[in-house]
């Protein structure tokens, strides 16, 4: 047996990528659960083709999931990988610039037959497992469909059964090189498989055979160890955006004593928050999918009238169909959450890629005046915070309010330190009464010191009254098509957001000194990077500070007075400067933007690159 | 007995109905009939007034729940129906109506009409069908005849019209009916059934705008020549019509013909309604010759076709009670199966 060398390594960044049909996504999530349990800080990121299933062997069928995983605190993903394992030449042909200069490649090389080569339009003499194009790589070649067929020679499966089985020889060798138990593993196929043994013996025997591959070729002499990280104490899970909107969603309702009903019409990468809403009706959840995006906005407004905590979900085409009824909501002065996994746009545009592109759609997307609440979530985990909080400011403040996540935070995963439901804050909000009825008329638009108005459901006696579209009489809520009336009901509903500044927190400074050079003023799943930037920056002693917005409309009042503490204001953002138009209107600063439209995140370095730039320039 | 409860077991009126807004539609506009035939039947409908809810979309008809003293919302155009949908999801308890136009639902709402139907939310669809666009001032509908000429249609409208009780049956809605503003007592009779009826109820109302399309429906309504153009059907009734109910229609196969009970035909002869047929319904709602057609059959009133079907919303709830045997604990739905703890 050859004896491997051990290095030590403080993170480590794999990329897996292979056909759509390659069980890529699950190996990936199958590493990052195991590495979580080992006690690794980490974040991960799935990168799918929009198409389901796009023909096999092409570069448009490449499916990749990415995982950064460390013994410090990890805030992304990772800029580029140190491991790309590919399942094909398609895969290589498309991940390979993910890849860091020396980085380690892990190949198939039945993916690079002369087949696969035509399907990723790679020519004949261009198999760059051997015309020399990777030179300066550390390239694994092996045949893992051979050798996988080779292991299950005998377990009575079909070939198509077996070739199935390719990714978890990948994860045995994987687990291998960076000392993972495979346990984890062995229990999950046990469990998905239940059903049908023989495939569950045949996955678990190829897991194996990639560990003992490892620990006996000399192909493979080097094994790392990556330490657990010093994260706070505590209990974790791992997490996804889209879920964490989820069950902070449902916290919203159990903490407010409210139904939650939820109309939704599928749309990427939305969905899974209406898949996973949809399993949980044991918390008298309702959800409806709706036969379009109008009809989801449209049946959550008639939820809120009657007095459900109403959510719809959706991205960046499918809001665009709902602005009207966003008006509505605004005029009629009920709650209503509405949930943005932004995409790239315009138009149907990048379904599964990034973006931050609909930040001004959020804000002045509507006919008419038409404010309304703007809260976004930093990171997979916040996504729960962020969705609580979009529940608490619509439910007590009696507003429409939009919640941003993206496509990047929905899908990636990160360790979750979850809260203690007796730890969230309650959620005060009270329908009313009959005996809430003062002299004879009800009145439905009378104001509370929030500007808020009565939520009075139907089926409670006495408080009968009507609600529409038309401008209301402030009180009476009639329709009033009174000049002076229409200007004043303009200026309350904005004054009414605006009044949310008094209840929620100060802007807090991430990191960084509380005067400085730079301030970087983020928003959104920008957090990671930005952070990460800003860590590395300290690090080398530049004087850079980091601040990141949950709250952006209204702004926390101290908001103002954090930017003059600095020289110079940078908003990075991906779109083409969108936060930084409000931010100049607002408070005359002279922010500096710095932008990227790709459908891809930051990458720390460009970040860093960017705001040395800056403060050399100063 | 309390002075208060007293006045709660007093029997509702129908001006307890009538709210305080002053109606505003144009004099002699066919909605007032219809507001009062709705605010007629309502006491005897045996529910609080505080579980009535009217919601509405855009036009005229529109504007209908601001004169009803119950809960209501007048939304946006074509929406009524979506929003219904999801009042009565989450809240089954109440009575929801819908009140609607031939443009709202069937033109900008014509998708949510639909899926309102098929869904079968227990819900009343009222659908006031003046063939026209009235707020608006007069553009063509998606129910005005062929060759309309109207603002937007200067050489005829080239648009061929819905069928609004046939396109309702063939949405698989589970109650069909017509009736019209001019003949209050079968107006009422027909929004008693209609709230009856549990599952969406679709009435469609020929209804008279005065102003833009003043007469579409005068050939049905009118004295002199309703009894010969119009067939009001009943449920186990011979279909019979006529000025001294002389005629009758009888099916050749599935085709409707008329004969002349006067000339040696008699009523066993006769098509008897059976509200219960779905293939009769359909060929009942497809009687919709125009009046100027030679031989034409006449136009039919009342309630085409009825059919139990579950509500969206029972089996909603049934679902929710189903679920609710697997308690629902917030923390542990947060911790997942997979956890790890950091020392």
């Amino acid at each position: 047996m050859p004896a491997s060398v051990n290095e030590t390594l403080e993170s480590v960044v794999i990329r897996f990528a292979g056909d759509s049909g390659d069980g890529m996504q699950l190996t990936g999530s199958q590493f990052t659960n195991t590495s979580a349990l080992l006690g690794n800080d980490l974040a991960t990121f799935p990168d799918f083709p929009a198409e389901i299933r796009a023909p096999i062997g092409t570069v448009a069928g490449v499916s990749g999931f990415q995982v950064h995983f460390g013994s410090t605190r990890i805030y992304t993903p990772g800029d580029s990988c140190d491991v790309l394992v590919v399942m094909n030449v398609a895969a290589l042909k498309s991940n390979l610039r993910n890849l860091k200069k020396g980085g380690t490649i892990i190949a198939n090389t039945d993916g690079f037959d002369a087949k696969n080569m035509r399907l990723a339009g790679v020519a004949d003499d261009k198999n760059p497992l051997e015309d020399g194009s990777l030179e300066g790589y550390d390239v694994k070649k092996l045949d893992i469909t051979k050798i996988t067929r080779a292991a299950l020679t005998d377990s009575g499966l079909g070939v198509k059964e077996i070739d199935r089985c390719k990714n978890m020889f990948v994860l045995g060798l994987i687990y291998w090189m960076y000392h993972r138990p495979m346990e984890n593993t062995i229990a999950f196929i046990e469990s998905k498989f239940k059903k049908n043994p023989a495939v569950a013996e045949a996955n678990i025997k190829v897991l194996k055979a990639g560990w003992n591959y490892g620990e006996t070729t000399e192909a493979f002499s080097s094994r790392y160890e990556v330490s657990k990280a010093k994260m706070d104490k505590g209990v974790y899970r791992g997490i996804t955006g889209n879920t964490a909107t989820t069950y902070g969603l449902i916290a919203a309702s159990v903490k407010s004593a409210l139904p939650l009903f939820l109309g939704s019409y599928p749309i990427t990468p939305a969905s899974d928050i209406l898949h996973e809403l949809s399993k949980y009706k044991n918390f008298g959840i309702k959800t409806f999918q709706a036969e379009d995006e109008i009809a989801a906005i449209a049946s959550a407004i008639g939820a809120a009238f009657g007095g459900s905590l109403a959510i719809t979900t959706s991205s960046g085409p499918g809001v665009a169909l709902k602005t009207e009824a966003i008006g509505l909501a605004t005029v009629l002065e009920l709650p209503l959450v509405i949930v943005n996994v932004q995409r790239g746009g315009p138009s149907t545009g990048l379904p599964t890629k990034t973006e931050q592109a609909d930040l001004l759609q959020a804000f002045y997307g509507r006919n008419g005046e038409c404010p309304v609440a703007v809260v976004a979530a930093q990171s997979p985990t916040d996504c729960f915070d962020a969705a609580f909080e979009a529940c608490r400011i619509a439910l007590e403040h009696m507003v429409p309010v939009f919640l941003l996540t993206d496509g990047y935070i929905a899908n990636g995963s990160e360790p979750w330190k979850f809260p203690s439901t007796a730890d969230l804050p309650a959620i005060t909000v009270s329908h009313s009464k009959p005996e809430d009825k003062k002299g004879d008329k009800f009145l439905p638009y009378e104001r509370d010191e929030k500007l808020s108005r009565p939520w009075a459901v139907p089926g409670t006696k006495g408080l009968e009254h009507r609600i529409g579209g038309l401008e209301k009489q402030n009180g009476t809520g009639n329709i009033s098509y009174d000049p002076a009336n229409h200007e004043f009901m303009v200026k309350l509903r904005a004054e009414k957001i605006e009044r949310i500044a008094n209840y929620i927190p100060d802007q807090q400074l991430d990191n960084g000194p509380e005067k400085g050079d730079l301030l970087i003023l983020g928003w959104g799943g920008t957090y990671g990077a930005l952070k990460t930037a800003t860590r590395d920056l300290l690090a080398e002693g530049y004087s850079v500070a980091h601040a990141h917005l949950r709250h952006l409309n209204p702004f926390p009042k101290n908001l103002g007075s954090i930017l003059g503490n600095y020289k110079q204001v940078l908003i990075p953002e991906l779109n083409s400067g969108q936060l930084i138009k409000i931010i100049r209107d607002k408070y005359f600063v002279d922010a500096k933007g710095f932008n990227k439209v790709q459908g891809l995140p930051f990458t720390t370095i460009e970040l860093k690159n960017k705001i040395k730039e800056l403060i050399g320039n100063n | 007995m309390t002075l208060e409860t007293s006045v709660n077991e007093k029997k509702l009126t129908s001006k307890d109905f009538v709210s305080d807004q002053e109606v505003r539609w144009c004099p002699g506009c066919g909605d007032y009939s219809i507001l009062k035939q709705v605010q007629t039947v309502m006491p005897d409908l045996g529910r609080a007034r505080e579980e009535f809810v009217f919601i509405s979309g855009i036009g005229c008809s529109s504007r209908f729940p601001y004169y009803m003293e119950t809960f209501g919302m007048h939304s946006i155009h074509g929406r009524a129906t979506a929003i219904a949908s999801g009042l009565k999801a989450a809240r089954p308890d109440l009575s929801v109506w819908i009140v609607s136009g031939d443009g709202d639902s069937l033109s900008i709402g014509g998708n949510h009409t639909i899926h309102l139907l098929r869904r079968n939310f227990d819900v009343n669809m009222l659908v006031f069908n003046n063939q026209i666009y009235g707020l608006t001032k007069g553009q063509y509908s998606p129910t005005s005849e062929a060759g309309k000429i109207t603002k937007s249609t200067p050489m005829g409208s080239i648009d061929h019209p819905f069928n609004p009780a046939a396109l309702a049956l063939g949405a698989d809605g589970t109650f069909v009916a017509r009736s019209m503003d001019r003949d209050p007592k079968h107006l009422q009779a027909i929004l008693k059934r209609a709230y009856e009826h549990k599952g969406t109820s679709f009435v469609e109302i020929y209804q008279n705008c005065n102003v833009f399309n003043d007469g579409a429906f005068e050939i049905f309504t009118e004295k002199s020549s309703k009894k010969l153009e119009t067939l009001f059907v009943e449920q186990g009734k011979p279909l019979v019509f006529g000025e001294n109910n002389d005629k009758g229609i009888k099916l050749d196969g599935f085709k409707p013909i008329i004969v002349n009970l006067n000339e040696g035909h008699s009523a066993n002869e006769l098509w008897v309604h059976d509200e219960t047929d779905q293939v009769k319904a359909n060929i009942l709602a497809r009687f919709f010759d125009s009046p100027e057609k030679e031989g034409h059959l006449p136009r039919p009133f009342g309630v085409f076709y009825t059919e139990q079907r579950a509500c969206y919303e029972d089996m909603m709830t049934h679902q929710l009670e189903e679920a609710s045997a697997k308690g629902a604990d917030l923390d542990k739905l947060i911790a997942g199966r997979e956890t790890w703890v950091v020392n």
